[in-house]
């Protein structure tokens, strides 16, 4: 739990046509190689992805194991799985129809074999045709349910407070990811300020320190997927500023 | 399994599938009233071969078909039954293969849904199909006969001409045929 609370800040949103995850990265530098870059966010399915907030190594093996659960399903099935049964699978005893598997995940290791539980926590977005967007958040205990808005890693708190004073529903995507900036900004930089990031400029977020990702419908009624490229992300933050001034301002007087 | 008669067809928004209702064994008839259309959540799973094979393996699909509704509280749509069960003659097709053939139909938000599969885990989406050597019979007639958005009433009357033609033509005689409705009002025994 401790190494998720340090974690970088992830936030997820729902809105009326889609869900947004977006994410602070801790680890930038100059001589990181930016193409391989992943940290926050991974794509699990065509209509699924999720963001991570703690031991990357650990994260790794359970994004592994959604991501081939997801396509097991497809295998059977023929459909894309559904969001819930996704994260269920993770929680349990594993999914699999043709019996439990040994080594039983999340909770699994909670209870068993004197082996120590993975030190992640996951906010999971998607959609489905039962119930549409949904956002869900699990923790290493094994423990899931679904949310309209979460945050986790360093100053989840503070990002928490501020989301129930302003998330409403009926939001849509953009709308989401406009608001919502100004305050993930706000409270970004506030984070920044608090946790030593000696090389960066602390003055202005950019894409190079975030992943945002959404999910959302076309007006032709297909489901997609992407992450935002570095000028959207920047343009969005740049937007965010200028109302945070009007804050740091009114905060002042 | 040549000996048996399956077929069925969609229609409008329901489909209907025969079985013809004769359980035997080497050239004894044990039951001349078997049922072979196994309701399997809200859809039809019409299956021939073996007794020992048609059995077990229906028994496990429908069992399972249940527990996923149990564990994901939305009932299974047809397209994913049906793949989940060719999955599993596919699995077991080069170890023990199960006997069966299969014909499954459902209806689904897009509307309804027809499958023919077989034993060796073919697996088709069509508006009619049969099995058996029937096959030979009914076909045809199916393909003379059907055409889209068929009533209730006519889609029983093809069922109808088609059991009537193997009554004159097979030379194996086939007794109590049993024929079934799947629509979105849940399924129903037809009497013809």
């Amino acid at each position: 739990m401790e190494a998720i609370n340090l974690a970088g800040s992830t936030v997820g949103v729902l809105a009326e046509d889609g869900v947004i995850l977006a994410g602070e990265k801790k680890t930038t530098s100059k001589l990181l190689d930016q193409a391989k870059q992943h940290e926050k966010l991974f794509q699990l399915d065509d209509t699924m992805f999720c963001a991570v907030a703690g031991i990357t190594s650990d994260a790794n093996i359970l994004i592994n194991r959604l991501r081939l659960t997801a396509q097991q399903h497809a295998y059977s099935f023929s459909e894309c799985m559904p969001v819930e049964q996704l994260v269920t699978s993770i929680c349990d005893l594993g999914g699999s129809v043709r019996g439990a598997l040994g080594g039983d995940y999340k909770q699994g290791y909670t209870q068993f074999g004197g082996l120590r539980p993975f030190g992640v926590s996951f906010l999971v977005a998607g959609y489905d045709t039962h119930h549409g967007f949904q956002l869900y958040h699990t923790d290493p205990s094994g423990n899931f349910s679904g949310w309209k808005s979460y945050a986790i890693g360093v100053n989840n708190n503070t990002a928490m407070q501020i989301m129930r004073q302003d998330w409403k529903p009926g939001m849509k995507l953009q709308e989401a990811l406009e608001p919502r900036h100004g305050k993930l900004s706000f409270w970004l930089r506030e984070l920044t300020a608090k946790v030593l990031v000696k090389t960066m400029d602390t003055a202005s977020p950019t894409a190079e320190r975030l992943e945002f990702g959404i999910v959302y419908k076309t007006p032709e009624g297909q489901v997609k997927l992407r992450m935002l490229k570095d000028a959207e992300i920047n343009k969005l933050m740049a937007d965010a500023t200028p109302k945070e001034g009007e804050e740091a301002a009114a905060s002042a007087s | 399994m040549g000996t048996e008669a399956m077929f069925g067809l969609t229609g409008k928004d329901f489909v209907i599938l025969a079985a013809d209702g004769q359980a035997a064994y080497s050239i004894i008839r044990l039951k001349n009233d078997a049922d072979k259309i196994w309701k399997v959540g809200n859809m039809l799973f019409a299956c021939s071969g073996p007794p020992a094979d048609t059995a077990n393996f229906m028994e496990f699909i429908e069992k399972n078909v249940k527990l996923n509704e149990l564990r994901t509280g939305i009932p299974m749509s047809t397209k994913a039954a049906a793949s989940f069960t060719r999955n599993e003659l596919a699995h077991a097709l080069r170890k023990g293969p199960f006997q069966a053939d299969l014909l499954i139909g459902g209806i689904d938000n897009e509307g309804p849904s027809l499958y023919f599969m077989d034993y060796l885990a073919s697996s088709e989406k069509v508006n009619k199909a049969a099995h058996g050597y029937g096959a030979m019979f009914t076909l045809g007639l199916m393909d003379r006969y059907w055409k889209p958005d068929l009533t209730e009433a006519e889609a029983i009357d093809i069922i109808k001409k088609c059991i009537k033609e193997l009554e004159t033509r097979f030379i194996v005689d086939l007794p109590g045929f049993k024929c079934k409705i799947v629509s979105k009002e849940g399924t129903k025994d037809v009497t013809l």
